[in-house]
């Protein structure tokens, strides 16, 4: 059964230091173009392949990750 | 955003604890710091231990650290916190103390504090995070810095000549008859965040059991003292902190742990 899953990430909070990019285990995230408010090249899913496996939520120092799942 | 229609209270996985506070933290972005508070917050969550848990703030980047848990909170002086802690877990036996201290601030001017109290027992839990670097100050040698690592005080590389060993004062704690429970962990990747997460439990387990002093050390990164990006610097952490001070427990339940 293949799982769904989604990331929200917040991205006014984000400080794109990049650790959830380097820690997904899909490739989902990458660090966006354009920054945020701050300055921050802030973190985004670029690939529909997320899991909902958390790894990135997990790392993230600043909290910034929401994680959702769900089967299909 | 892709899957947008999933976004549903039934399917939450993972969300930030409301045991920290939502002012944006200043630590520098990739930071252990944050990622230790965090842990940190969510085990006082799921303890249901909130209005009983008290957190002194050390001198260092986590200075602030009382802006973020939203908990009681005391800053100590430099060096100070199991002192003050063990007064306020004195007074208060049924709350949960726990100090958040730097390799700077419980390694060098604290070390006597640090010592004594471990030695005494005292009920508290010590949160240890160690950078090998004074990070707050701008990134000068401190007691754990490596042998070779260039800091802003030993610009070609810490020497033994000079400087001395790096100190590895987790494992010198360990020998104290008061500590119960000693551990070094690191929060680089989701599953060492899930083991650290489990050790900081441990430790608060132990102190609502009076069982002495538990102590965790969180090997970590300081980006900007040493001047990596927050990826690089976790690499960098691995290949060289994690032999000097290798991960894993040090002394489970009153027992060295044989290795
Ligand atoms: C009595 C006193 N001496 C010195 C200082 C300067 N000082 C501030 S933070 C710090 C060291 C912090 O390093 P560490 O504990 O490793 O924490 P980090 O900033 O790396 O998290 C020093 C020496 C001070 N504030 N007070
Ligand atoms: S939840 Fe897992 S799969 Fe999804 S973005 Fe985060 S790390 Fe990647
Ligand atoms: S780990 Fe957090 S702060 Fe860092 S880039 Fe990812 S979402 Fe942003
Ligand atoms: S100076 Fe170092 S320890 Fe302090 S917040 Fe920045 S990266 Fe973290």
């Amino acid at each position: 059964m293949a799982v769904k899953g989604t990331v929200v990430i917040d991205k006014e909070r984000c400080k794109g230091c990049g650790v959830c990019v380097v820690a997904c285990p899909k490739s989902v995230l990458a660090l966006a173009k354009n920054v945020n408010g701050k300055g921050y090249n802030y973190s985004e899913a670029i690939i529909d392949e997320c899991i909902g496996c958390a790894s990135c939520a997990m790392v993230c120092p600043d909290g910034v990750i929401t994680v959702y799942k769900e089967k299909k | 955003m892709f899957n947008q229609d999933i976004v549903k209270p039934e399917n939450l996985v993972y969300k930030k604890t409301d045991v920290l506070t939502d002012k944006i933290m200043h630590y520098c972005p990739g930071c252990g710091h944050g990622t230790t508070h965090r842990i940190i917050a969510e085990v006082i969550e799921e303890m249901g231990i909130q209005d009983k848990a008290i957190c002194i703030a050390p001198v260092g980047c986590s200075v602030l650290a009382y802006n973020y848990f939203e908990v009681d909170s005391l800053g100590a002086a430099h060096g100070r916190a199991p002192a003050l802690a063990t007064a306020i877990q004195r007074l208060n036996p049924d709350h949960h103390t726990f100090t958040y201290q730097g390799d700077g601030d419980l390694a060098a001017i604290g070390t006597a504090e640090t010592i004594h109290a471990c030695n005494r027992g005292e009920n508290i839990v010590i949160i240890f995070i160690n950078n090998g670097i004074y990070g707050m100050t701008g990134g000068q040698m401190a007691p754990t810095t490596l042998i070779g690592m260039q800091t802003a005080t030993s610009p070609y590389g810490r020497t033994v000549e000079l400087n001395g060993y790096p100190l590895q004062i987790t494992e010198l704690l360990a020998q104290l008859p008061g500590t119960y429970f000693v551990t070094r962990q690191s929060v680089h990747t989701s599953a060492a965040v899930r083991k650290a997460k489990k050790a900081v439990r441990q430790a608060f387990e132990n102190q609502k059991n009076k069982k002495g002093t538990s102590f965790v050390e969180v090997v970590s990164n300081c980006n900007s003292g040493w001047k990596m990006t927050a990826p690089k610097a976790n690499e960098w952490m691995v290949e060289n902190m994690f032999v000097k001070y290798p991960i894993g427990d040090i002394k489970v339940d009153g027992e060295i742990v044989q290795k």
